[in-house]
């Protein structure tokens, strides 16, 4: 009994499929408590997720978010980092995919022909980080303001904003 | 008061009436006052009707909303105070409670709202948020109604208590028997609103109210203070 490294590993064989798929080298993995992570380059990103929700039994998206991570002691990565959360209905499991994006370069394939689910948590993260999803049918702000320029959740933007709360019209008694 | 105006019971003799009719200044000998009868200013039973049915439209966007569903229910009952109609369409109320934090995408459906309510209408702030932005010092939330829209009243707390609101309501009921007239514009700092329409309607240009539908912008209309400036880089 005590031979068995993990007897439980529930995610040997999603990392034997996609190691025979992709190859050693293109991805890097983490395990926090039960949880694997993935760290995948952009330009596999689109394929690996299709191949994980048709081949892997991943077959839902349970969340899909970024971290901008601007100022974050020791961090040697690209700035913005987009996870995406899935889930197999199947064993329970769930696998943690994460991609870097660079400020310079803040674009990403549009998960939209996997997951319809994708839609609005792609519009969030565009919203608050500025990231662009290539492909998204309809990719407007849909937390703030049409005409709201910034990205407030850019670890750059001030926490009390640029004041943009400020501009709008006051309604005196005469007028209204 | 107006409905209050005789000490120590009414008048019950014709020297007594003579005596009132005197004090206010009616010619006595051609006017004479019947029984039960009692003379006020029209603008005074006006403001007394005004005051005890107010009809509120309950702008509740967060937790001080719970306190003024509170405020209705039976334990504190806004109704002994004439003021139990939440309406919610705002053609037909009066008095506008904001209750809770504004974000900077309601505000202008928090004006468009205050347009649309007919005149004399009146505005409670109610609780921190909607009086300062309270703890939601935050790029999205407007810091106090007040600096986009008039307030009559603020109550402070996070939530109010009912009985604050209740108190509320009564101090607005004493200002708007203090103040307007069925000739005038409704509150006293509505006076100089007459001579404002009349400069804009002498400079060809209407009432900013009267223009305002079929004057569309971002959420299908404008407000009156022109395009809002969102996004553009001021610091206040």
């Amino acid at each position: 009994m005590t031979a068995t490294a993990k007897p439980l590993d529930p995610h040997s064989a999603t990392l034997t499929k996609l190691s025979e798929r992709f190859g050693e080298g293109v991805l890097s993995t983490s395990i926090f408590r039960d949880n694997l992570r993935l760290f995948v380059p952009k330009s596999q990103l689109f394929s690996l997720l299709e191949f994980l929700k048709n081949e892997c039994g991943f077959s839902f998206l349970s969340e899909l978010g970024g971290v901008d991570y601007l100022g974050y002691p020791g961090w040697t990565r690209d700035r913005f980092q987009v996870h995406y959360v899935l889930r197999n209905l199947e064993t329970n499991a769930f696998l943690v995919v994460k991609v870097g994006v660079t400020a310079a370069q803040a674009t990403l394939p549009s998960v939209m022909p996997l997951w319809m689910g994708a839609d609005w948590m792609e519009r969030e993260v565009f919203d608050m980080y500025g990231i662009k999803f290539e492909g998204h049918p309809d990719l407007r702000r849909i937390l703030m303001p049409d005409e709201f320029e910034a990205f407030p959740l850019r670890k750059d933007y001030p926490l009390r904003g640029r004041g943009e709360r400020h501009n709008f019209p006051k309604l005196s008694r005469a007028q209204s | 008061m107006a409905l209050n105006p005789v000490q120590g019971g009414y008048p019950t003799t014709a020297a007594q009436i003579t005596t009132r009719a005197s004090l206010a200044n009616v010619p006595t000998g051609t006017v004479e006052v019947p029984e039960n009868t009692i003379l006020t200013s029209l603008d005074a039973v006006v403001n007394w009707c005004r005051k005890n049915s107010l009809w509120p439209m309950p702008f509740a966007t967060a937790c001080c909303g719970i306190e003024l569903m509170a405020v209705g229910a039976s334990r504190f009952d806004i109704a002994r105070f004439g003021a139990e109609v939440m309406r919610f369409s705002p053609r037909q109320c009066d008095l506008m409670i904001v209750a809770g934090r504004v974000a900077m995408k309601m505000l202008p459906v928090l004006q468009r709202i205050w347009l649309q309510m007919p005149e004399p209408k009146w505005c409670i702030s109610m609780g921190a948020c909607a009086s300062t932005g309270g703890i939601f010092d935050t790029y999205a939330v407007v810091q106090g109604i007040d600096r986009f829209i008039p307030v009559d009243l603020y109550i402070p707390g996070c939530p109010p208590r009912p009985e604050q609101i209740l108190r509320a309501v009564m101090d607005l009921q004493a200002k708007i028997q203090r103040g307007g007239g069925i000739a005038e514009t409704g509150l006293p700092e509505l006076a100089d609103r007459e001579q404002h329409v009349i400069e804009l309607q002498q400079l060809g240009i209407l009432p900013s109210a009267r223009v305002e539908r079929g004057d569309e912008d971002r959420f299908g209309y404008r407000l009156p203070g022109g395009k809002s400036l969102v996004g553009v880089t001021e610091v206040q």
